[in-house]
């Protein structure tokens, strides 16, 4: 019986095993932000302890940046940038800060550069790590207090997780992406239908997608309740690796190259549970509801919380009804949007762009939109400038800004005002998510695109 | 690490499903760079109600709906709760972050079968005090599972940053030594 993908990439990094305790995990990157390490490194100051492995840590600036040309950081934002600053300063620790040319959201700005590889183990205190796990990488979001044990120590003490393949199979139709797949599958799994799992996305339909695209399903896994997602590194993976500042050169590469191609599932490894997902008569999805899993086709319609069985989901469609102040039976497409958000570390990279503004070109934003655009990275911001697509999304009438988390959780100046409709290309739709008593449906870019220039949601 | 025991108290029911880490605290206090006060702003929102659980219940133990802490991986979610007053979590399941996050800082989170998590609710709504004893793992009489290296590190209140450091030190150094990251530049 051979292994998993997993199963190799967590056995190559067990530091030490010992009966009854959890395994002890090397991490090859650790990727930090401004939000969730400031209690961390002072944790390590008040001990006297330094950062074990400064070299294989980065830093950038994401939750708490502005992203207008113009606006101000607030207070205590601004004291929670500054001690990311100074804590890196003192730590020895890369910082890739607001301005520097690279900075970005930071699971954007570790593929972008090359610091995300086949194999690694990625961690960061931020749940939607998962995304590196495009690249056949076991990436997972930490807490701060493990923040501080892998600075400290570069390890993490971890229970093995259960394993679940999803194998995506069919031919999807023209206009189906990622965001699509992702979010049809945590509506099938349910939000907690992965929890305690390790997840590895397969099948033909998951090998015939971009980079991008795979990152977007792999981010979304945190949602369906599973800490990681995984997909096995092919030639597309490698393709998109290769001339990265931070990637192998020369001979090194080679190397790599051959430890990459083994890192796949054998014949006949067995995961803990399977699920299949047929994508060929896939629609494209909208949420309905306050999580990722209430989601339906968008021919679909608002469903009635008495259609489902279980009574604790009865109630939590009710709830989610009120909040989102919708009426069962409402067709999807006849749902008005106040805004829309093309952005976050979903789909906010280039080819999350050019199909926005595939959409978008020559039309403009219905007049009771207010639409925008915030590329995930600096370099993802230059490269749709060079493209022109900042002047397609400008034209439409789309706000055009700077590269940052933006109204993805709504830490910065980039709020949904309370009862306002939002078709975002994030990954969330809690209550309040975007801004206290926003209401947000998720959707792919596409989708986004074609709603802001509809005033509702349409293809 | 908080050491925890045992604790004997009124429980506070929150029977809902899927309560995420944005509702226990929401973003807009995430920009402090300290670990405590976090509790006077656990559930902000849900607190303007005034009918909301929170509102109308005291206690230690929080009982609490299946996938309790799923989504973000905030600590800040753990430490509003503890600094709260809240010891202990009772749950059908947790989002896998949030259930390692309580770990780490002694905050117990209690993983009980569905129907007598809805049990203890109706115990702690007819006013019952619940005990959650960790030494005996066991909620409101239930027993209930957890691996006894994670109960001696919460037992003693082991910080495990500490723990790694004294007894893995080498074990590290040589896994590193023979485990080259072939990033080529994280300088500058």
């Amino acid at each position: 019986m051979g292994g998993t993908l997993f199963d190799k990439v967590w056995e190559a990094h067990v530091v030490r095993r010992a009966e009854g305790k959890p395994d002890l995990l090397y991490v090859d990157l650790h990727l930090v932000h401004e939000v969730t390490s400031p209690q961390a490194f002072e944790s390590l100051r008040l001990a006297g302890r330094p950062v074990r492995r400064p070299d294989l840590t980065l830093a950038t600036m994401d939750h708490n940046v502005p992203t207008g040309d113009d606006t101000p950081v607030d207070p205590l934002s601004e004291q929670q940038l500054a001690t990311l600053r100074s804590n890196c300063e003192a730590f020895g620790v890369p910082l890739y800060a607001t301005g520097s040319g690279r900075e970005g959201i930071v699971h954007v700005i570790g593929p972008e550069q090359g610091f995300t590889q086949p194999g690694f183990t990625v961690v960061c205190g931020d749940s939607h790590t998962s995304t590196h796990g495009a690249f056949g990488a076991l990436a997972f979001g930490i807490g701060t207090s493990e923040v501080e044990h892998v600075l400290a120590t570069q390890t993490l003490p971890q229970r093995k997780p259960r394993s679940l393949r999803i194998t995506f199979v069919g031919e999807p139709p023209a206009g189906i992406a990622a965001k699509d797949y992702v979010l049809a599958a945590i509506g099938r799994l349910g939000v907690d239908g992965g929890v305690g799992h390790v997840v590895e996305y397969a099948g033909l339909a998951i090998e015939a997608l971009s980079m991008e695209g795979r990152m977007t399903i792999c981010n979304m896994t945190i949602e369906g309740g599973a800490r990681a997602g995984m997909i096995a590194p092919d030639e597309t993976t490698f393709a998109y690796l290769e001339g990265r500042p931070a990637a192998p050169k020369g001979a090194a590469w080679e190397r790599a190259l051959d430890r990459w191609g083994a890192l796949r599932t054998d014949d006949g490894a067995v995961f803990d549970r399977e699920l299949e997902i047929d994508v060929s008569e896939l629609l494209p999805q909208v949420t309905w509801g306050t999580n990722p899993g209430m989601v339906v086709p968008i021919d679909g319609e608002v469903p009635d919380p008495g259609s489902f069985d279980d009574p604790d989901d009865r109630v939590a469609a009710e709830r989610a009804l009120a909040y989102m102040a919708l009426a069962p039976g409402t067709p999807i497409r006849d749902i008005r949007v106040d805004r829309v958000f093309i952005g976050s570390c979903t789909n906010s990279r280039i080819e999350d762009l050019r199909a926005a503004a595939a959409v978008v070109r020559g039309q403009h934003v219905h007049p009771s939109v207010r639409a925008m655009v915030v590329p995930g990275s600096a370099p993802v911001k230059l490269q749709a400038e060079a493209e022109g697509l900042d002047r397609i999304f400008l034209d439409a009438g789309f706000e055009w800004r700077r590269a940052g988390c933006s109204m993805c959780l709504g830490m910065n100046p980039d709020i949904l005002a309370p009862g306002e409709r939002c078709a975002s290309t994030s990954n969330r739709n809690f209550e309040g998510r975007q801004g206290a008593g926003g209401r947000t449906h998720l959707v792919s870019p596409t989708v986004a695109a074609a709603t802001a220039i509809a005033g509702h949601f349409t293809t | 690490m908080k050491a925890f025991r045992t604790v004997t108290s009124r429980a506070v029911v929150l029977d809902r499903p899927d309560v995420d880490t944005d509702q226990i605290i929401p973003k807009q206090f995430l920009r402090r760079i300290e670990r405590t006060g976090f509790g006077e702003y656990l559930f902000f929102d849900w607190r303007k109600a005034p009918d909301f659980e929170l509102n109308r219940q005291e206690g230690k133990i929080l009982l609490a709906g299946r996938n309790f802490g799923c989504g973000s991986s905030r600590e800040h979610a753990a430490w509003a709760l503890q600094d709260y007053g809240f010891e202990a979590v009772v749950a059908p399941s947790y989002g896998d972050i949030f259930h390692q996050n309580s770990l780490k800082i002694g905050l117990l989170p209690v993983t009980l079968p569905a129907e007598q998590v809805k049990e203890l609710m109706q115990r702690a709504a007819d006013g019952e005090e619940l005990t959650v004893d960790l030494e005996e793992r066991s909620a409101g009489g239930f027993p209930f599972e957890l691996d006894d290296f994670t109960r001696d590190c919460l037992l003693e209140g082991l910080d495990d940053v500490a723990l790694t450091l004294r007894d893995d030190e080498q074990a590290i150094a040589t896994f590193e030594s023979a485990h080259p990251v072939p990033i080529s530049t994280l300088a500058g």
